[in-house]
């Protein structure tokens, strides 16, 4: 009772005060303040905006990786490929590469080897289809000063006309596929995880783009993308305008070098979409000197087997904990003079002992 | 119910409705946190690019402001604690408004995480795949919404109780929620810290010491704020707030302040001391590294701030309001820069790997931060503009509504201001 007087009441004199002038006040305060929020969201607006770019009911609704059936991967794996068609002009060949049994995937690195050269860095970037302008690598190779391997006295950005330098060695770093990743630990949503193989993939379709994995990585390995990819810039574009597909690598798999969007991470998966058909990483492939060793730790004869069990290998930063599946090591005898110790192994373990 | 709602529609009416210096104010920051979310979706359109972060500093201002506001969130709990566990009952009504406050600080945090984010519209897979208890991430969506729950439900209980002028059962309906607020509170805290703590890649906050800094600094600066905002509802409402309780939050800033002082130069010492390898983004914070000191005149101003507040606070003529508040101000803009700038951006530079790229916020992304500011000031006027009609009985369910306003509240006549009420 008290309610229904209570609300004549209150609606009583305050009609009576709604003037014509008031109301056309309290019209014009809401129009200019409707007008005042279009204004505010004009920027949505953009022409240039993909319709993917905001996301689409498709991908809303996308499950996270570990859930999707093979129906939903196929419908992704569709969708994917009329994505990248209907952006970049080629069809990709993607496809969901599940790991090999048995395997668990090793990196080695010979310091004594490397040269500098940044070919690794490079054939990476045409490999896993990362952004040109602004240009993603995952590859971060580090010009030492001999007699440190303090990392923060390393160049970066060495620019020579000639390498090596005499008094400088060579440390590339990239992702180390940790054993006890803090990356996967600090991420909010599961979007990154390791896979049974070793490789620590990431969802680029559930990444919420937080960057605390970024934040978490002791080796730098992560990349962000502030920007929505580009494959090409517009000067590239513009001198061949079919640039984009050229350079755009056709051989895709859901979890490594298909096309990111903006706002995600992305990282080093060891090729896994060459790897785990039985191909060695493109950075191993293009090294000129044969630094790089790759292969399956699991299986006592492989070549990275037996250099983890004759050479003095090491792992950057042992202390943060990681367990890397990155190991450096220096070869004990020559180096850079084409000598392959790996052919002597019981030499070399003979000196060891 | 039906009278539950026509009380919120009541509240937001009564929110549209001051005099000119309130309806100025609210237009002034509505046009700010427009220009925000004109900022904020240019940075949807064409990505986190608009900011100034990279793949070097990862995380800038926004989650710098982020960290600061949980901490002065939380630091609310300092009322709640004097007036339900120190049963100091005169002071009720002022939880009420610190309750109000935390609700919109929270907003602000999870503004803040918000703009953060690269991919907003995903934001539902936190509900979908959870990554509970690893992620340290997840924990503090927890914390921030649970706390955000507590004080939107104390505070919206105990006026709307006012409302009905019904005696609120504090037995059964308000004590348990606000001891499980004052624990919380600390949690929340304690989670932000080991939000930093627990990565072993940024040797400069995996230390020990940064969740009691954290705390302390936040039970300065939240209080600190606390007492600005009982000054500003003191001064240009009809509410009165009684001067002890400023030099009860006084107290609070003392201890805290000089506490977090005490840290902050044991932390120093074990760091240059010792003068480890670990050492780059500390010695890069306050003396710069290799040429680069972006930020060591902001760092050296801060400390400089806040040891001058609580100089100030220690001596007697702080009881005065003007002292008081100027100190506060000081006080809040130190811990802001130190707990804001001084926390987070350092543990980037250098990188892990040793480079060394600065970070300096662009124009972007300050007036998104400007925009959230605003935005946080805006609800806040909003519930204070609720809440004093309400608590003074002038709003009631069985008034009209238009009695509610009939004296505008405002104004600095009607009644005698704490300045002169102070010892």
């Amino acid at each position: 009772m008290t309610q229904h007087s209570a609300d004549n009441t209150d609606a009583g004199p305050h009609h009576a005060k709604m003037t014509r002038r008031s109301f056309l006040r309290r019209g014009g305060v809401a129009v200019g303040g409707a007008a005042a929020l279009v204004a505010s969201l004009k920027p949505l607006m953009d022409p240039e905006l993909d319709p993917g770019d905001l996301g689409s009911i498709q991908r809303f609704l996308q499950k996270h990786y570990k859930e999707m059936s093979t129906e939903d991967m196929d419908a992704a794996l569709a969708r994917i490929r009329n994505d990248v068609e209907r952006r970049y002009g080629l069809r990709p060949d993607i496809r969901d590469i599940k790991p090999m049994d048995g395997v668990e995937f090793v990196f080695a690195l010979n310091l004594s080897r490397c040269i500098g050269c940044r070919k690794c860095v490079h054939a990476c970037v045409a490999e896993n289809n990362q952004s040109r302008d602004p240009e993603i690598q995952y590859i971060r190779v580090l010009e030492m000063p001999k007699g440190t391997i303090d990392i923060e006295r390393a160049s970066h950005h060495y620019d020579r006309p000639k390498v090596p330098s005499e008094d400088h060695f060579y440390m590339p770093v990239q992702c180390h596929q940790c054993t006890r990743p803090p990356c996967v630990k600090v991420c909010p949503v599961e979007a990154t995880w390791q896979e049974p193989d070793g490789i620590t993939v990431i969802d680029y379709d559930w990444c919420i783009g937080c960057r605390y994995c970024e934040a978490a990585c002791p080796y730098w390995a992560r990349r962000f993308n502030f920007t929505p990819p580009r494959f090409a810039s517009d000067e590239q574009i513009a001198q061949n305008p079919d640039i984009v597909k050229e350079q755009l690598n056709p051989d895709m798999s859901y979890l490594s070098n298909r096309p990111r969007e903006k706002g995600v991470m992305e990282k080093c998966t060891f090729c896994l979409h060459r790897t785990r058909e039985g191909k060695m990483p493109a950075c191993l492939e293009v090294c000129p000197v044969g630094a790089r060793k790759f292969g399956n730790v699991l299986n006592p004869d492989s070549d990275i087997s037996r250099i983890l069990r004759n050479k003095r290998v090491f792992v950057l930063k042992e202390e943060a904990g990681t367990l890397p599946r990155f190991f450096y090591y220096f070869d004990e005898r020559r180096s850079r003079s084409g000598s392959d110790e790996l052919d002597a192994p019981a030499a070399q373990s003979g000196e060891d002992a | 119910m039906k009278e539950f709602l026509r009380f919120l529609s009541r509240c937001i009416r009564i929110t549209f409705i001051g005099d000119w210096r309130y309806q100025l104010w609210m237009l002034l920051l509505t046009v700010l946190a427009l220009l925000g979310l004109n900022a904020y979706c240019k940075q949807l359109v064409y990505g986190l690019v608009e900011t100034g972060m990279s793949d070097h500093v990862s995380w800038g201002l926004y989650i710098a402001n982020f960290t600061f506001f949980v901490g002065i969130a939380a630091a609310v709990v300092m009322l709640v604690i004097f007036v339900y566990v120190y049963r100091d009952d005169k002071l009720h009504d002022l939880v009420i408004f610190g309750e109000l406050f935390a609700v919109a600080v929270i907003v602000m945090c999870l503004l803040f995480v918000t703009v953060d984010l690269g991919r907003p519209d995903r934001f539902h897979h936190l509900l979908l795949r959870f990554n509970f208890p690893i992620s340290m991430l997840t924990w503090d969506v927890i914390g921030l919404n649970g706390y955000l729950l507590l004080n939107l439900y104390v505070s919206t209980y105990l006026i709307y109780c006012a409302y009905r002028k019904r005696e609120p059962r504090k037995a059964l309906f308000v004590i348990p929620f606000v001891l499980i607020t004052i624990v919380w509170a600390i949690s929340i805290q304690l989670v932000e810290a080991f939000l930093y703590v627990g990565l072993s890649a940024r040797p400069f906050w995996n230390n020990a010491i940064i969740a009691p800094r954290l705390l302390a600094s936040a039970f300065a600066a939240g209080p600190a704020i606390i007492i600005l905002t009982l000054q500003v509802i003191d001064r240009f409402t009809s509410h009165h707030v009684p001067g002890r309780a400023m030099l009860m939050l006084r107290q609070v800033v003392i201890v805290a302040m000089t506490l977090s002082i005490f840290l902050l130069i044991s932390e120093l010492f074990t760091e240059f001391y010792a003068g480890t390898a670990h050492i780059s983004s500390t010695r890069y914070l306050y003396f710069g590294l290799h040429g680069y000191d972006g930020l060591v005149p902001w760092i050296w101003s801060a400390i400089a701030l806040n040891v001058f507040a609580l100089v100030i606070l220690y001596l007697p003529i702080a009881r005065n309001p003007q002292v008081l508040s100027f100190a506060c101000i000081l006080l809040i803009v130190g811990v802001w820069i130190e707990k804001g700038m001084g926390l987070v951006i350092p543990a980037f530079i250098p990188t892990p790997l040793g480079e060394i790229v600065e970070y300096t916020p662009t124009i972007n992304e300050v007036l998104v931060c400007i925009g959230i500011w605003a935005f946080g000031l805006l609800v806040y006027t909003a519930f204070v503009r609720v809440a004093i009609p309400v608590l003074s009985g002038r709003l009631t369910y069985d008034q009209p509504f238009a009695s509610a306003f009939s004296e505008i509240p405002h104004a600095q006549s009607s009644h005698t201001s704490a300045r002169e009420k102070l010892p």
